[in-house]
């Protein structure tokens, strides 16, 4: 009887512990994953990236509710900027976009406020306010429509697009 | 009316005779979503000056700003209800978004609905019922955007699918019409 009862929990134990590895591998998986395209919450990856030229990646991404630039979206606005001082007949507009995670209004001005923080770095680096619009499209504009945290990493950004 | 000017949104107002265009906040932060006192001599908005999207209240003048949300989250478009006496937003939330109210000095404050995604609340007239929007996932891999307008009584209680035709959203109740 005594005998059965430990067996019994152990049984119970070994189970557990069973399905609690499993869980932790899935959801280690899943953290590497996310891990490897994002930096905090600022997206790392280049799913969603175009080229102005080769070597200008044409976006830069935010963290959540921040128009901050990262060390690697000032070296992508450098990198813009160097490519606009050599093709001055081109000028570009600059698009500002949010996440879902917020009211529409509020999010049409941070992406208004993310396309101003490119803005005034490229024009540190030497570029006429009068080549760069700017154009916020809030949260309107998704470039990964799914409702997680690497899809919304993905949309708080700002492209550079060739206006002419 | 909100505007952004030089990077900047700040709270406006026009003349809508002269269309002459106001100043009414100046400041670095983003400032949307106005609604006037339903006497006109107080503008409620949302603001990220204190570092997140909360709730203020102001003079119509742009002076006297004062923070009235305190609670936890986010807290943005306000809209003054017909009667004066609540303000009803949109709170974010542990990833949730809220529809509720609360007093014109910040306190009482009540949730009345909870979902993934929804804002922009409306008063009816007579004060007693509010409109707003929801969008919902229209696939289960969580793919694509159905916005529907759904309405709930202040009491928190009655909430109903308004049915539209097409996908809908960011309704305004007018007030009553006379013939």
């Amino acid at each position: 009887m005594k005998l059965s009862k430990i067996l019994k929990n152990t049984l119970i134990l070994l189970t557990a512990s069973l399905i609690l590895t499993a869980c932790a591998t899935k959801k280690e998986v899943a953290i590497d994953k996310i891990e490897g395209q994002m930096q905090g919450d600022v997206y790392t990856g280049t799913d969603s990236v175009e080229y102005l030229a080769e070597g200008v990646p044409d976006r830069v991404f935010f963290a959540t509710n921040e128009s901050i630039l990262t060390t690697a979206s000032r070296e992508t606005l450098r990198a813009q900027a160097a490519w606009l001082r050599k093709n001055p007949g081109i000028n570009v507009v600059l698009e500002g976009h949010a996440d879902e995670r917020g009211t529409r209004e509020y999010n049409l001005a941070l992406g208004e406020r993310r396309a101003n923080a490119a803005k005034d770095y490229l024009m540190t680096y030497g570029i006429s306010s009068d080549r760069i619009a700017v154009l916020s499209y809030g949260k309107e504009r998704p470039v990964d429509s799914g409702s997680n945290p690497l899809s919304w990493s993905k949309n708080r950004r700002s492209v550079t697009v060739k206006a002419n | 009316m909100s505007l952004a000017k030089d990077g900047k949104s700040d709270i406006y107002t026009m003349d809508l005779e002269t269309r002459v265009v106001q100043r009414i906040t100046n400041h670095p932060s983003i400032d949307t979503s106005p609604s006037y006192s339903p006497d006109g001599k107080f503008i409620t908005f949302n603001s990220d000056r204190s570092g997140y999207q909360q709730i203020y209240i102001m003079k119509d003048d742009g002076s006297n700003v004062k923070r009235i949300s305190f609670g936890n989250g986010l807290y943005g478009t306000p809209v003054w209800s017909p009667r004066g006496d609540l303000i009803a937003f949109t709170k974010l939330h542990k990833g949730k978004f809220y529809i509720g109210v609360m007093r014109t000095d910040g306190t009482g404050e009540r949730l009345l609905t909870e979902n993934y995604y929804q804002e922009a609340p409306s008063w009816s007239p007579n004060g007693r019922v509010l409109i707003f929007y929801r969008e919902t996932k229209t696939n289960a891999k969580g793919e694509g955007f159905s916005a529907k307008l759904w309405s709930i009584d202040l009491t928190g209680y009655n909430e109903r699918l308004i049915k539209t035709v097409t996908d809908a959203s960011d309704p305004s109740w007018s007030s009553l019409l006379s013939n």
